[in-house]
């Protein structure tokens, strides 16, 4: 028997169970959390996506002072020099960095603003979908019965109407406006969260130390919140970083259709629907600017959430 | 822990002092049967009879072992007890105090008196939660200590169970499956009940832990004066801790008695096979001595058999076993601490492989009684029985 198996045999078991060992007060005690962080650490792609998030939410919040620079507001029309002589858009110049829009707009500048739109839609409408995700998961979960089965009928509804047309129908009855679209993205994604919610409630509700909080006295509450909801954090903080990625989009995809953030508002999805008029005239820019922001963002946000999800596999290596 | 088997020298009978002064635990003629649902329009038909009708009481300051298979109803009786379970029938008395209906709210404050150590020493610690603030969930849910207090405290706990305070905000992934024990004894301890329920407490430890945790438990017995019931499938842990022991077959008791006379003089056909099969550590001996093997395989607890539930693999089996559930009492001049629920019992040095059933296989039926089934279903054999076994398991 070779000296690692003697240790896997139960020999460091014996020391540590006498513990006195004093090399073993000094080894802090690392918390799944920051096994987590250390590893998404050591991951290049978590890093450049980050990076990418980063500059991105820096653009957004910069973006009154690009327009100062440039001297260019966002929805300020520059009819003479912002249009060719049909009234189309110019090219990217050194006035205009990334050429103008249809209605001679600096596409730069609302490029920026609209970062600004994705941004919030895509963390509130997240931030709605998480918290109403966890409360029915949770609910769904742990009190089973007739309370699991009215919240799961509720998600099977919801998910058997198409988004759109709920989306399209809301926003037409009640105008479309920014705070509805984050309600309604919000509201319509938290259905696949509380499915993952349940289902780890589900498998861990049945574990001992649930039955050991019972048997202390805890009540619901406290069973839920402190002893369950730390045990599907994880689920929930992955699941969350893929959802911001996806209300972005989905948010894109109603302004494209003219039920999400109104105009004159800069934002990314409204950019694309006009320039798709303009694109097979050879106004390129136009079209090629805005989808290379929204992609740029989703695609940073999806690879960020893989690697976070990689980060707190609890079969991934502890080491790093 | 007893300090052995043979410190009992006042045998108080179990079941005669039922009312006396000093039994702190008694239970009644309990019964908790799981529904399952069945499928289509007819729902929770069948139930798996995890626990059956066991009456017992265990006296303060003592040590009662219960031992049986795995799925025989232990652990769901352990958790009737602690009333993680609400019972189908039946009386628990806690302490003169009739807790069998007691709503969970009423339940809490009688949490401090009965607690639970559980057999998994990983499934019983919540993963994300440091350790101190896991024994320190007594005090944080009934409000006894906070702040530095409660840490305080918390690490007296740890000092008392042989853990090292300093360890106080690793998590439980970082100790070995002794010392994760020791953790869940900290945290039944926190509040000095009165009872503690060890539910296997040592069966997923190896040998060398198995002792260190026994001792920690004697040890702390003697200090707080603890009761412990201490359910276990090892016959020689339990009985080196225990004063008296139940042995327990599919949701019934088919024998109490104290310790050491539980293993001289058997009653119980069951009883004597389980004995049979304890490990020898002398290899001559072991060769010399007949195992007793028992035919079959558990029944089903969804339908077990009529009368004696163990009549379809007992050796001594006879017609009045098929037709008749045998009273649990004491057999062949046995005294009142020492019953058996068998219509033949056991002589003393009898052997069980001389004896071969008086009944035939045709007549080794399992039957529903029907009692809680709205329309009996059809007697089956022990074959058709077999399928469900992976559900009556103790839940």
């Amino acid at each position: 028997m070779s000296m690692p198996e003697l240790r896997a045999a139960g020999i460091s078991e014996t020391l540590i169970e006498e513990g006195d060992a004093p090399a073993s007060k000094k080894i802090e005690g690392r918390s799944p959390w920051r096994l987590a962080y250390e590893r998404l650490r050591a991951d290049r792609a978590a890093k450049i996506a980050l990076g990418t998030i980063l500059v991105i939410v820096l653009l957004a919040i910069l973006a009154p002072v690009f327009a100062k620079i440039t001297g260019h507001g966002p929805n300020q029309q520059f009819i003479d020099i912002g249009e060719n002589a049909n009234g189309g858009p110019v090219p990217p110049s050194s006035t205009f960095w990334l050429g103008t829009d249809n209605n001679g707009r600096d596409l730069f500048i609302r490029i920026l603003y609209g970062a600004r739109i994705s941004l919030v839609v895509g963390v509130l409408a997240t931030a709605i979908s998480v918290a109403l995700g966890v409360v029915f998961g949770l609910a769904a979960g742990f009190i089973g019965g007739f309370v699991d089965t009215f919240i799961a009928r509720l998600i099977d509804v919801m998910l058997s109407i198409p988004f759109l047309i709920i989306a399209i129908s809301v926003a037409y009855i009640s105008g479309p406006s920014l705070w509805l679209v984050i309600v309604i993205v919000g509201v319509l994604s938290f259905t696949y969260l509380a499915r993952i919610v349940r289902g780890q409630v589900i498998s861990i509700k049945n574990r001992e130390f649930i039955e050991a909080a019972r048997a202390l006295g805890a009540g619901p509450w406290r069973t839920m919140f402190v002893d369950l909801l730390p045990n599907v954090m994880a689920q929930v903080i992955v699941y969350a970083t893929l959802l911001i990625p996806a209300a972005i989009v989905l948010e894109a995809s109603l302004s494209f259709l003219g039920v999400g953030v109104p105009p004159p508002t800069a934002d990314w999805g409204s950019m694309i629907s006009d320039a798709s008029g303009f694109f097979q005239y050879g106004y390129w820019w136009f079209l090629l600017f805005p989808s290379l922001a929204l992609l740029t963002t989703t695609l940073a946000f999806n690879i960020f959430g893989d690697s976070v999800r990689d980060a707190l596999d609890p079969r991934a290596g502890i080491y790093v | 822990m007893a300090t052995g088997p043979a410190s009992e020298t006042n045998p108080a009978p179990a079941a005669a002092a039922a009312d006396g002064d000093d039994v702190l635990l008694r239970v009644e003629n309990l019964v908790k049967y799981f529904p399952i649902k069945g499928t289509g329009l007819v729902h929770e038909k069948e139930y798996v009879r995890a626990v059956d009708g066991v009456s017992l009481s265990i006296r303060r300051g003592r040590t009662f072992g219960i031992v049986g298979e795995t799925g025989c109803g232990k652990s769901t009786l352990a958790r009737c007890v602690a009333r993680l379970h609400d019972v189908t029938s039946g009386r628990i008395v806690f302490d003169g105090q009739d807790i069998t209906q007691l709503s969970q709210r009423r339940m809490r404050p009688l949490r401090r008196e009965i607690q639970m150590i559980f057999q998994d020493p990983i499934g019983s610690l919540n993963p994300r939660r440091r350790v101190g603030s896991i024994i320190g969930d007594p005090f944080a849910i009934h409000h006894l200590a906070s702040g530095s207090e409660r840490k305080r405290r918390v690490q007296e706990l740890m000092e008392r169970v042989g853990l090292n305070p300093e360890h106080y905000n690793r998590f439980p992934a970082e100790f070995s499956g002794g010392q994760r024990q020791r953790i869940g004894v900290a945290r039944a301890l926190a509040f000095q009940p009165k009872l503690i329920i060890c539910d296997e407490p040592v069966s997923a430890l190896d040998v060398s832990i198995q002792a260190q945790v026994i001792n920690l438990l004697a040890d702390l017995q003697a200090d707080f004066g603890l009761t412990y019931v201490f359910i276990a499938h090892d016959l020689s842990v339990v009985r080196h801790v225990s004063n008296s022991i139940g042995v327990m077959y599919l949701g019934k008791v088919t024998e109490i008695a104290p310790a050491d006379e539980l293993f001289t003089v058997p009653r119980h056909p069951y009883t004597g096979a389980l004995l049979s099969a304890v490990p020898v550590p002398n290899p001559d001996l072991s060769d010399q001595r007949q195992q007793i093997i028992l035919a079959g395989d558990v029944p089903s607890p969804i339908l077990p058999p009529s009368g004696c539930r163990f009549h379809p693999r007992c050796p001594k089996a006879a017609p009045v076993c098929v037709a008749e559930d045998p009273p649990l009492e004491p057999r062949l001049g046995d005294g009142p601490e020492h019953p058996a629920a068998c219509h033949l019992p056991m002589a003393e040095g009898e052997n069980l492989a001389d004896f071969r059933p008086s009944i035939s296989e045709r007549e080794r039926v399992v039957e529903v009684d029907g009692s809680l089934l709205p329309d009996g279903a059809e007697p089956q054999d022990i074959a058709g029985a077999l399928p469900a076994r992976g559900e009556g398991g103790t839940p």
